[in-house]
């Protein structure tokens, strides 16, 4: 039968095309199959966002436990201020948590990473991450290196919020 | 050795984009009575398949072999350059991008015109020689709707396909050089790579291009073998500019869609 396996060969290669995309979304771009898992918005101000992008994770404890949705400018107070969105199983963070801008490696993606604070209260929807620390810019570094005055004054005043 | 007047240079340039104008112009009515104007594919399923067999299916090796070897490429390259900056691991983000929104569409299509397109030019063009579609249109049968659309279609459906199964096997055979052989860590390659591809702005618009290809390319190529001089000669020629065409139209179209998609403006 001429035209059976002709017909064969189309189905399995429609078939190979379909796999194609299904095995594109699923392992090459990570797209999961239950993407509204319930998360909660938490706002986070920074002197200096250099280089951090929407869609960098954010972790704790090296964990992922959320992603940047947002990035602008605070009018008021002149500082970057970022969206979080964080995953709402994890919702016991206490309040004077630290969001610190991290990199990943010499030249990787930067991501923020958040370190436990001693609060009772914990960071509800819509909150603000008052303790943050700014992304390391080199140039920066180098100036106070130049200046020998590397740790010799004090961490920049956080910004109120 | 008559020297041409002015006059007459005008004349000639006047004619040449008269013609030019007018294959355009033919081929916009010829797609448009091949697709809508005459009530769908004649012959249904049968003669669809039978078109999507030879065009889509027996390309498939091609595809499947450079696709391999492309994204094999790729990975030791960018391994060899990656890897002075201490950060291989991004040689699976680095394939994946490339392959999706470039490489993929592009390469395939390119593939496709030489291997497809030439083919259902010179099949259509060997008809119209040898006056099977006069003889056909003479016993009341629609050459547009039996023999064209059915081309036309099994394109348009083949090449995303084909784009889709590059991509893949290119990702794998650069999976293979970088994890396998050369000891990036497998974890950190895939990791690295679903951070940053995205579903709708690298795989679909990947897509979107490797359609907009097919649609250039199987119009290129079945109005080329329509429209040519019924010769031996005419033939050639024509299967000449399916490839030339077809090759120039995607990588312009490509550089337009790439500023459109990924051009930030």
């Amino acid at each position: 039968m001429q035209n059976r396996t002709l017909e064969i060969g189309v189905g399995l290669f429609l078939l190979a095309g379909i796999l194609a995309l299904l095995m594109l979304a699923l392992r090459v771009s990570g797209l999961s199959a239950s993407p509204a898992t319930d998360t909660y918005k938490v706002y986070a101000y920074f002197d200096n966002i250099a280089g951090l992008t929407v869609r960098a994770k954010v972790t704790m404890a090296g964990v992922t436990i959320g992603k940047v949705t947002a990035i602008d400018l605070d009018r008021d107070s002149y500082t970057g201020r970022v969206t979080l969105q964080l995953d709402k199983s994890v919702d016991n963070l206490p309040t004077d948590s630290t969001a610190s801008i991290l990199t990943a490696g010499l030249l990787g993606e930067k991501y923020i990473g958040i370190s436990v604070g001693g609060e009772e209260e914990v960071l509800k929807e819509g909150a603000t991450i008052h303790d943050t620390q700014s992304s390391l810019v080199l140039e920066d570094l180098i100036g106070k290196f130049l200046l020998n005055s590397v740790g010799k004054e004090p961490r920049d005043a956080q910004p109120d919020n | 050795m008559r020297q041409k007047s002015i006059l007459e240079r005008v004349r000639l340039l006047g004619r040449s984009s008269i013609d030019v104008l007018a294959v355009l112009g033919r081929s916009c009515l010829f797609l448009f009575h091949a697709l809508v104007g005459r009530g769908g594919i004649g012959g249904g399923f049968q003669l669809l398949t039978r078109q999507l067999y030879s065009v889509g299916v027996l390309s498939l090796a091609i595809v499947v072999v450079s696709g391999m070897f492309i994204g094999m490429v790729l990975a030791l390259q960018g391994y060899s350059i990656l890897t002075k900056y201490g950060s291989e691991q991004a040689v699976g983000q680095m394939v994946a991008l490339t392959l999706l929104r470039e490489l993929g569409p592009v390469v395939t299509a390119l593939l496709f015109a030489g291997r497809a397109g030439s083919a259902l030019t010179a099949e259509i063009g060997n008809m119209k020689s040898t006056e099977q579609l006069s003889s056909l249109e003479m016993i009341g049968v629609d050459p547009l709707k039996y023999i064209v659309a059915p081309r036309l279609w099994a394109g348009f459906i083949s090449l995303p396909l084909l784009a889709l199964i590059f991509s893949v096997v290119g990702i794998w055979g650069g999976s293979w050089v970088a994890v396998d052989w050369l000891g990036v860590y497998e974890g950190s390659f895939w990791a690295n790579m679903q951070n940053s591809v995205s579903f709708t702005d690298d795989v679909l618009n990947g897509l979107i291009k490797s359609l907009v290809f097919a649609f250039v390319t199987t119009w290129i190529a079945v109005f080329q073998g329509y429209d040519c001089e019924p010769t031996s000669e005419g033939i050639s020629r024509a299967t000449t500019k399916t490839v030339v065409y077809a090759s120039l139209a995607v990588l312009g179209l490509d550089f337009i869609l790439t500023a459109l998609m990924f051009g930030d403006f």
